[in-house]
């Protein structure tokens, strides 16, 4: 069983007392604990099971404007106090800092709403296995798919978050995830996909058998691909690709980058960088959203923001420290976005697919190319040739490249947005971009 | 060395005891105790930015009978916790019985020495040298816009208790120096970044100075940037310096070559043993045996002493990289491949230095040789697909090539091949090896490791860059 908020609480108000105690004039402390269950098949058979439970303690301590922190698994109080008092030895001969403080009093959370983010039933190992066994039985049931790797994960975690200017509290998160991995093989190759599905609730999981074949479905229809040519062309970005853009322009934005300068959208709030059709949208409070939270990581209160309006730049991610350099209150963002979407768009998938005659569709990236100094862009991709909204052929061996700055302004959004993760999108368009091959 | 047992009420006995009984009917495994003590000290935007310290204790034990692999870790090191540990795994094993190997390896050889480098320069110092870098930077030129430099240091202490009480222990010091700078000018912004480390003291690597050298370094990376232009873009020939380019090598063969992807069959080059899968002159090493570098291991996390195990030799594909699981299915031996990030982490084959040996070509001569391409002299991160082969890695410094003479710099784009031939393409190998700075890590099923690589200039006659200028 996952610790209560009791034990929790205990621990957290050990370790301010005894930081005040010493002589610190604030201090914060996050105490954690987490219990996953995982369990791995290969080929319709056991392969692996796991099993973790991990404490974990953090723990800031401020003199003035000096701070340090340190963190642990180790929760016995004669280690706690062993750590505690090196943290704060090492905060006295840390330089001033005129940013370190702990959050404004008035902006923390004060009411704490339920998000339905706990389920607690457990699903025994042996549940798990029945699932996966399901769950390979159809991914491998066509005899092109020659391996099948899949995995169930239960998690259940608790945390208490609290400072010396009162704040304390905590909640417990649960998550559900099944996910699988397909390789296919013809005569000219060996191609490999995935499908997963993540949830709050495990009533909300995926059907294993939906899940498994729609991995293999996704692994065969990659075979034996083609490399293109160089050109410019129209590309349509899945939309487990697409959600990839949201996460490089929460990046982009988050007020740390935007202090240090190191930002391709610095100064550009209520300025044009997106398309004025596009609306992007940070939601913490989602019912059993994988995202939710009822405050961020400083105990602050997050709202709703919409950072995106008619394709201009309303708001920064700002959490305390940062948020003090740019002069902007924190508007609950430290530790990142929440649920983070892209709002509808107004064209069916069917017809964005027609829209040119001639489109690249992207189902994967791979690489680190996104440079969010200067916005360049440049990955490795695979995906299909579409002609006249039809799927030609597979694509492989390519790369897409261009610039965040110009490609934000050429999205075109389908109306296919689905709440699934906690960064969503629809479908995606993007006109002008450069693909390397041949 | 860490005692793990003098804080808690599990003495050894009893450890020694419930593991030869949780073990003796299973294949392998062990109990793998590991404490950790590390730091991070940061300076960024003219300020300490943090500084934290962090320990960590915990254990992972693991069972293994045929293909099953029964793991469970927790931070508590008790009675109660390794009892319940005992309890997973035997549940999970119940109808799968196997016969335990005893057999381990043993080298006297150390890699290393057993130091705590945290404790061997005090804060202040390093603070010291974090505002040097910071203020030689800044005054170094008016371009400078921000400066980001950090001590990273740790030391892990590990024990093994395998089944009938044997116990084998490591300890294992690493530490890491990096500067980024950030230049502005003309309305243009670029950034450059370098660093250094491995398994010494803080000292060994910033004696003479040396933190100026590394601000001297990412201050020349990112000025070549800015003079940058868009990269171009489709197939041509690839011209790579030495030292750190060798990711291509980490990326393109290396994963590929890591014994669970072979077992299960997965990997591009499962059926290639002793197949011709590169160039002649082109041998490539996985060495875990070099003094302090941050890939090197004494033992590895399953105890097996590492080594220097050769993977491609003269263009023949030789060996794999194996764990003890890995290598026990496929009736071969373990090559000292077994690592985890830590105990929360099950084993996996991984890669330590990988290396790509010298031949007997300049660097000069490849680049004349070239007619249309590009000269890549240092990258970001890489990553490959090991089903299909394909893999990318990022420039972060490059120049156009044309008619055999080095042109403008060019914009970080994204290179991408195919695994299995792209060794095959390798037209020239220099005599110029070169080991990376220490500075690299690899990613694998969400555990980072450090690991090294080296490799001399190398041509490549067809590869594929993804610019934007066609």
């Amino acid at each position: 069983m996952v610790k209560d908020q009791e034990f929790l609480k205990s621990k957290a108000s050990y370790c301010l007392d005894l930081a005040k105690k010493m002589g610190a004039t604030d201090a914060s402390v996050t105490v954690g604990h987490s219990i996953s269950e995982t369990v791995n098949f290969r080929n319709k058979s056991l392969e692996a099971s796991d099993r973790s439970d991990g404490l974990a303690l953090s723990i800031e301590t401020y003199l003035g404007k000096r701070r340090s922190s340190i963190s642990s698994s180790n929760l016995l109080d004669e280690n706690i106090k062993t750590l505690i008092e090196k943290c704060f030895e090492t905060t006295k001969i840390t330089p001033e800092d005129e940013f370190n403080s702990l959050p404004d009093k008035n902006l923390l959370a004060k009411q704490i709403s339920s998000l339905n983010l706990y389920d607690e039933t457990r699903f025994e190992n042996d549940k798990k296995i029945k699932y996966l066994k399901d769950l390979e039985e159809s991914a491998s049931s066509e005899n092109q798919i020659i391996n099948t790797e899949s995995s169930f994960t239960e998690n259940k975690s608790n945390f208490i978050l609290a400072n010396s200017d009162g704040f304390c509290d905590g909640y417990k998160t649960s998550s559900f995830t099944a996910s699988c991995v397909t390789v296919a093989k013809d005569e000219n190759s060996m191609e490999r996909d995935y499908e997963f599905s993540s949830k709050r609730h495990l009533s909300d999981i995926k059907k294993a058998t939906d899940l498994g074949n729609k991995a293999a479905k996704q692994t065969i229809r990659k075979l034996s691909p083609k490399k293109i040519g160089s050109e410019k062309i129209s590309l349509i970005f899945d939309k487990r690709i697409s959600k990839g853009m949201l996460s490089a322009f929460a990046s982009a934005i988050s007020a740390s980058a935007i202090a240090r300068g190191t930002s391709f959208l610095k100064d550009k709030i209520d300025q044009q960088v997106f398309a004025n059709s596009i609306n992007v949208i940070d939601k913490p409070d989602i019912n059993k959203g994988m995202g939710s939270q009822n405050f961020d990581s400083e105990g602050v209160n997050s709202n709703t923001l919409q950072l995106i309006e008619n394709g201009i730049l309303k708001n920064y991610l700002v959490d305390t420290y940062n948020g003090k350099k740019l002069n902007l209150k924190s508007n609950g963002r430290s530790g990142g976005t929440t649920n983070l979407y892209f709002e509808k768009g107004n064209i069916s998938y069917k017809d964005l697919m027609k829209k040119n005659s001639r489109n690249l569709y992207i189902t994967e990236t791979i690489g680190h190319g996104s440079n969010l100094v200067t916005g360049d862009y440049s990955v490795g991709a695979t995906g299909f040739l579409v002609e006249d909204g039809e799927f030609k052929y597979p694509v492989n061996e390519i790369t897409i490249a261009g610039n965040f700055k110009d490609m934000f302004k050429n999205i075109i959004l389908a109306n296919d947005l689905e709440f699934e993760y906690s960064v969503n999108s629809p479908t995606m368009m993007i006109e002008g971009m450069t693909v390397a091959g041949k | 060395m860490s005692n793990f047992f003098n804080k808690s009420d599990l003495t050894r006995q009893d450890a020694d005891k419930l593991v030869s009984e949780t073990l003796n009917s299973c294949d392998d495994g062990e109990l793998y105790l590991e404490e950790s003590k590390s730091e991070s000290i940061l300076l960024d935007d003219n300020k300490i930015k943090s500084s934290n310290y962090s320990s960590d204790l915990g254990f992972g034990f693991r069972a293994i009978s045929n293909e099953v692999v029964a793991y469970s870790y927790s931070n508590e090191i008790s009675k109660d916790s390794l009892k319940n540990s005992s309890e997973n795994l035997k549940s999970t094993l119940k109808s799968i019985k196997g016969t335990y190997n005893h057999e381990i390896p043993k080298s006297n050889k150390k890699f290393y020495k057993d130091i705590n480098p945290i404790e061997q320069k005090t804060l202040d110092s390093k603070l010291e040298v974090l505002n040097k870098v910071n203020e030689f930077l800044r005054k170094k030129d008016g371009s400078v816009k921000q400066v980001t430099a950090s001590f990273a240091g740790e030391q892990k202490s590990i024990e093994i208790i395998r089944s009938g009480g044997e116990s084998l222990t490591d300890v294992r010091p690493l530490i890491r120096f990096n500067v980024s700078v950030m230049l502005e000018k003309n309305g243009r912004k670029e950034t450059g970044v370098y660093g250094i480390g491995g398994r010494q003291s803080y000292d060994d690597y910033l004696k003479n100075d040396n933190w100026k050298n590394v601000c001297e370094e990412a201050f020349r990376i990112a000025s070549v940037n800015l003079e940058s232009k868009p990269a171009p873009a489709g197939e041509m020939k690839v011209v790579l310096g030495p030292g750190w380019p060798a990711i291509l090598i980490h990326e393109a063969i290396g994963h590929g070559l890591e014994g669970d992807f072979n077992r299960k069959k997965t990997s591009a080059f499962h059926n290639l043993m002793g197949e011709k899968v590169a160039s002649d002159g082109v041998t490539i090493v996985d060495d875990g045996t070099i003094d302090n570098r941050r890939g090197s291991l004494t033992i590895d996390d399953e105890g097996t002493p590492t080594e220097r195990t050769v993977l491609i030799e003269n263009g023949i594909l030789k060996n794999f990289m194996q764990d003890r699981h890995n290598a026990r299915l496929m009736n071969t031996r373990s090559t000292g491949s077994g690592r985890r990030e830590n105990y929360r982490h099950i084993v996996l084959p991984r890669m330590r230095n990988t290396m790509m040996l010298s031949g007997n070509q300049t660097q000069d001569e490849m680049i004349k040789s070239v007619d249309k391409g590009i000269f890549a002299v240092s990258f970001g991160g890489g990553q490959v697909d090991i089903t299909s082969g394909k893999f990318v890695f990022n420039c972060t410094e490059a120049y156009e090539i044309n008619n055999g003479k080095i042109g403008s710099p060019i914009k970080g784009a994204t290179l991408i091949g195919d695994g299995p031939s792209i060794l095959k393409e390798v037209s020239m190998v220099g005599n110029d090896m070169m080991l990376d700075p220490g500075i690299g890590t690899c990613g694998k099923a969400g555990q980072g490791v450090p690991v090294g690589v080296a490799q001399p200039s190398i041509l490549i006659d067809k590869m594929t860059v993804g610019g934007t200028k066609l």
